[in-house]
């Protein structure tokens, strides 16, 4: 009986692909979009501008403190109810992007906030203005910091974006969930969905401590 | 914007959320203690001398982190039928949660321990402390300083984690909202009560992490 479903799901492959598909571009449009914002973001949150400081944090909060599963909810369900109709996918991209970006945020701005204050203060005495001082001084030494948080946050993201599934979203996880409905042998099929998921993971992981071994000895020589 | 929002519905259902409340917090306590006693083991194997118990450990953490709780919580909850083993549904759901917070909680623990000055032991040899003397008076007092903030961070994630139990229909705070949603048409309500909930966890257990950092018994180490 094992073998005849373990040749049932080889032939069903091509549809495991469809999904590994559908998690890579819900994933990577959200990790764009995410990055962007988070970076605007965490500039804000470190920023002196006191109220944008609070909302940004607000904002973080509240994301933080909520299930990925109940935003997406939230999201798909909710914003219909006030006129923005949105289909699964766009839902669940504009979920993960909301999601990420909030994460991105608290890593710029921690990382920001890491680079001596002296910097800054050298930076203002050399007659460099708001913005040049961000672009030239405290980012590229503040990307040192925040470049393997970063990458865990990808991780992160690839294995939130399995949540969207319970929208509908025909990524890996719903193949499998789909799969599991005709071929009943759980193990075989969630392994295959396993297996799929550290593919995408197990290299991301391995670049995020490849990183911080590296930036780290890299800022102790400085 | 939501000028239709229905307290009277929220009330008329709040003896479900309160009891879905204590679902969620319940689940969450339970699979919590689990996963710490599994990170314990799990952290002590890593560490072990023997280099099988070193690679199963390794193998068992590389494979929950590069993998989504989701995958995990349907492979247990497809598979463990499929082996002819048939569970509740909550004791699934738990079992997925401990296994997955479990490996996050064995990396915490190593990062505290490692984190200690190796001269601190040896200070600790040459006072002639035998090893569980330097267990709990130098080595965990000191770990637990460390560690502290991160393991209340991942039972925050724990905590938000266990709202996928509602996809495999265990009653508890999503659930509630499912429920409200699909019997009234009202996920504004539904679904915003359940958010609500989950942030009065989130800000309580925010607020034991800050004031917990300004206790002198976590402090010793610092």
């Amino acid at each position: 009986m094992w073998g005849f479903y373990f040749n049932e799901l080889m032939r069903s492959l091509p549809f495991f692909l469809k999904g590994l598909w559908m998690t890579v571009a819900v994933s990577s449009l959200s990790l764009i979009l995410g990055t962007i914002i988070g970076f605007f973001g965490g500039i804000l949150r470190a920023g002196r501008n006191k109220p944008a400081r609070m909302i940004v944090g607000a904002w973080v909060d509240l994301i933080r403190g909520t299930p990925f599963l109940v935003q997406i909810f939230v999201i798909f369900f909710i914003l219909p109810g006030i006129g923005i109709e949105l289909e699964a996918f766009s839902a669940a991209v504009i979920a993960l992007t909301n999601l990420t970006a909030s994460f991105i945020t608290e890593i710029v701005a921690s990382g920001i906030l890491a680079v001596p204050k002296g910097q800054r203060e050298a930076a203002t005495a050399s007659g460099l203005s708001h913005y040049q001082q961000l672009r030239f001084i405290v980012l590229p030494q503040a990307i040192r910091s925040i470049l393997p948080p970063l990458v865990g946050q990808y991780v992160l993201l690839v294995k939130d974006s399995s949540v969207v599934s319970a929208i509908g979203v025909v990524d890996i996880t719903r193949v499998g969930w789909l799969t599991v409905q005709r071929i009943p042998e759980g193990l075989m099929v969630f392994g295959l969905v396993g297996l799929l998921y550290f593919a995408i993971c197990y290299p991301l992981i391995n670049l995020s401590g490849f990183l911080e071994r590296r930036m780290t000895v890299v800022s102790t020589k400085l | 914007m939501l000028e239709g929002f229905n307290f009277r519905i929220i009330l008329e259902y709040m003896p479900l959320y309160m009891q879905c409340f204590a679902a969620t917090l319940w689940l969450s306590g339970v699979s919590l203690l689990g996963a710490v006693l599994v990170g314990i083991i799990a952290c002590a194997m890593r560490l072990s001398q023997s280099r099988l118990m070193r690679s199963i450990a390794g193998v068992y953490i590389e494979t929950i982190r590069s993998t989504p709780l989701l995958a995990q919580l349907y492979f247990f909850y497809f598979g463990l039928p499929s082996m002819g083993i048939m569970l509740p549904e909550w004791v699934t759901g738990v079992i997925a949660l401990v296994l997955n917070s479990g490996a996050y909680y064995a990396e915490i623990i190593r990062a505290g321990i490692q984190a200690i000055a190796f001269g601190q032991i040896e200070a600790g040899i040459a006072s002639g402390l035998s090893y569980f003397q330097r267990m709990r008076h130098i080595i965990l007092p000191q770990a637990l300083g460390n560690t502290i903030r991160p393991m209340l961070g991942q039972a925050i994630i724990l905590v938000k984690d266990s709202s996928l139990l509602s996809l495999i229909s265990i009653m508890e705070l999503t659930r509630a909202g499912q429920v409200l949603t699909s019997e009234r048409f009202t996920p504004a309500e539904g679904f915003l009560t359940t958010a609500a909930f989950y942030l009065i966890i989130y800000y309580l257990l925010k607020a034991f992490s800050g004031w917990s950092e300004k206790r002198l018994i976590f402090r010793e180490a610092h």
